[in-house]
């Protein structure tokens, strides 16, 4: 009888360190599918970033460099050049990437650099106890914004990808949902197209977004 | 091999090439920016990687990215640069990756200015960056030796698994003089197989790598950093390297000086020696090791009367110079900083008031 659910080849067999209810573990699970289908484990390099991921390496069977705060499409970009034919990706959350790794993806993407990035969104720094991130939602309340968020554009901080797709053509990828079911399949298929169009072209942004704290301070 | 005339920065970019090195990444900086003017127009003849990062951050990590991938890589910066660099040094030198860095010095702090200094001795001999680490320092006292010295970084980078700084300053960079390549400084580089992120397939292999920097179990950080600590003791015992000048006389005074203020009191030793007063100078040319042991015996010498360390700082080196002469001459200073180089003269009246 064929095998219908397995482990990914890889993800590794280490359990994850992640809260309950956290969704990185499904987006890792969804990367690895993705390098499996593509049959490109063996030529993968992923870059961990400052975050709760920091420790993806633990989960993820290939090999990994782990990067300082917000650098790792700097990194990605080292690995890349020198050797285009390893397929890189970078894994980093809010703090990382839409905060102090702002320059970095911005002027990889410019570039058009050819490696992934999984962006992964949650309103929050969750590491270091639940700081207010540029991604913090109006009125959400954070350790750093005890009295809620306070931005005066509120369509601001959840869309920094939609901006970042209509300022270069070379991000492109509408936002997923990785707590549904249907969200997870939603992002599948795209996901593994993504990793291969990437090798070959230029930098993505896959935009997962984690459904934030409810706002409570308004 | 003939000689050429070349520019210090691009005779550096050329040595580069020869040692083997094909990946550049940088960021413009005066006085180091023909560095990347020069590899731009070589690289690509050389099928190999040129590329200006969007700043000094970002370079330094492209470069412990590629470093990571186990390819011999190269950056060039002036000190404000290597400031920038300096959080990337402390990451590579922690995951333990080859790498070269270039600080064609200039006066700082702050922006300072764009003339010749050595006020980052510090900088790279102290850390720069944070936590235990050490970076193995060349100092040039001229184009060829920067030449030499480029070439045998990216050699001594592999064997310690460890970033390798040049410090050259504005005057080395800037000035012309000829030059040759040789070829037996080229070496093959090593074996990365069993740490690099150069991929599973490429080394044929089941088992992943990785290359990082967080050990948050107390007792493996301590043992990354004593296995670093190690690596820096063997570097004491095999790495030193120093030159001696006129140091076979009865001298009166030893002069400490590195890079382009050595060459000024090379000129004022001559001159005194004409009016009959003996100096040596002893001239590190590892400023990390330092030549601890050798400055410690030159200052023994019993005709010495003081030692002097003669830098374009406020003083920097001749901390490690105190420190090793361990008390039993006096160790004077003279330092000009503001980017004008002392004369031959000003040495010398420096020289005779100690006399």
């Amino acid at each position: 009888m064929a095998k219908a659910f397995s482990r990914p080849k890889a993800l590794s067999t280490t359990h994850t360190h992640y809260c309950p209810g956290c969704t990185h573990g499904i987006v890792h699970r969804l990367v690895a599918e993705a390098i499996d289908d593509l049959g490109i484990q063996e030529k993968t390099v992923g870059i961990a970033p400052v975050g709760c991921a920091v420790l993806a390496y633990n989960y993820f069977d290939c090999d990994f460099q782990e990067a300082a705060h917000g650098r790792a499409p700097a990194m990605a970009t080292g690995i890349k050049r020198v050797r285009p034919d390893l397929m890189v990706f970078t894994y980093q959350g809010d703090g990382d990437l839409a905060s102090i790794g702002m320059g970095e993806i911005i002027h990889a993407a410019n570039r058009g650099e050819k490696f992934t990035t999984i962006f992964i969104n949650n309103a929050i720094y969750g590491m270091t106890g639940g700081q207010m991130a540029p991604t913090t939602m109006p009125g959400q309340r954070a350790t750093t914004a005890p009295l809620g968020g306070t931005r005066p554009r509120p369509a601001c901080p959840s869309a920094w990808p939609t901006c970042w797709a209509n300022w270069s053509p070379r991000i492109c990828h509408p936002p997923g949902r990785a707590q549904t079911p249907a969200g997870q399949q939603g992002q599948k298929k795209p996901l593994s197209r993504r990793f291969n169009i990437k090798w070959k072209t230029g930098a993505s942004v896959l935009w997962k977004w984690f459904p934030p704290v409810p706002p409570t301070g308004a | 091999m003939a000689k050429v005339l070349m520019k210090g920065n691009e005779a550096i970019g050329e040595a580069a090439i020869r040692a083997g090195c094909k990946n550049y990444f940088a960021y413009p900086i005066t006085p180091q920016s023909e560095v990347a003017e020069y590899l731009s127009k070589r690289l690509p003849e050389e099928g190999g990687v040129f590329l200006q990062g969007e700043s000094e951050v970002a370079v330094g990590y492209m470069i412990f990215g590629a470093a990571g991938a186990g390819e011999r890589v190269m950056t060039t910066s002036s000190s404000p640069g290597i400031s920038l660099m300096s959080e990337a040094l402390s990451y590579i030198a922690a995951a333990q990756c080859p790498a070269v860095f270039v600080n064609i010095m200039r006066g700082g702090p702050g922006l300072g200015g764009i003339l010749p200094s050595q006020g980052d001795y510090f900088q790279a001999t102290k850390g720069g960056g944070h936590g235990d680490y050490h970076l193995l320092v060349l100092a040039p006292d001229g184009v060829q030796e920067a030449v030499e010295m480029t070439m045998q970084a990216f050699t001594l980078a592999e064997k310690y698994r460890n970033p390798v700084m040049i410090m050259g300053d504005g005057l080395i960079g800037q000035m012309m003089e000829p030059v040759e390549f040789p070829d037996g400084l080229k070496t093959e580089p090593t074996n990365k197989d069993d740490w690099a992120t150069n991929g599973m397939a490429h080394r044929n292999s089941k088992k992943r790598n990785l290359v990082k920097s967080l050990f948050l179990d107390p007792t493996a950080l301590n043992d990354n950093n004593l296995a670093l600590k190690a690596k820096y003791a063997q570097m004491k015992k095999e790495e030193v390297q120093y030159e001696l000048v006129n140091a076979d006389t009865d001298y009166q005074v030893l002069i400490t000086s590195y890079g382009t203020m050595s060459r000024v009191c090379r000129t004022a030793i001559d001159m005194l020696k004409e009016e009959g007063i003996e100096v040596a100078m002893l001239r590190p040319k590892t400023l990390f090791p330092f030549p601890e042991k050798a400055v410690f015996d030159a200052s023994g010498k019993e005709s010495c009367q003081a030692v002097i360390s003669i830098e374009m700082s406020m003083g920097q080196m001749v901390e490690d110079v105190e420190r090793c002469v361990k008390g039993r001459r006096p160790v004077e200073f003279y330092g000009e900083c503001g980017g004008d180089i002392p004369s031959p003269e000003k040495i010398i009246e420096i020289i005779k008031a100690l006399l």
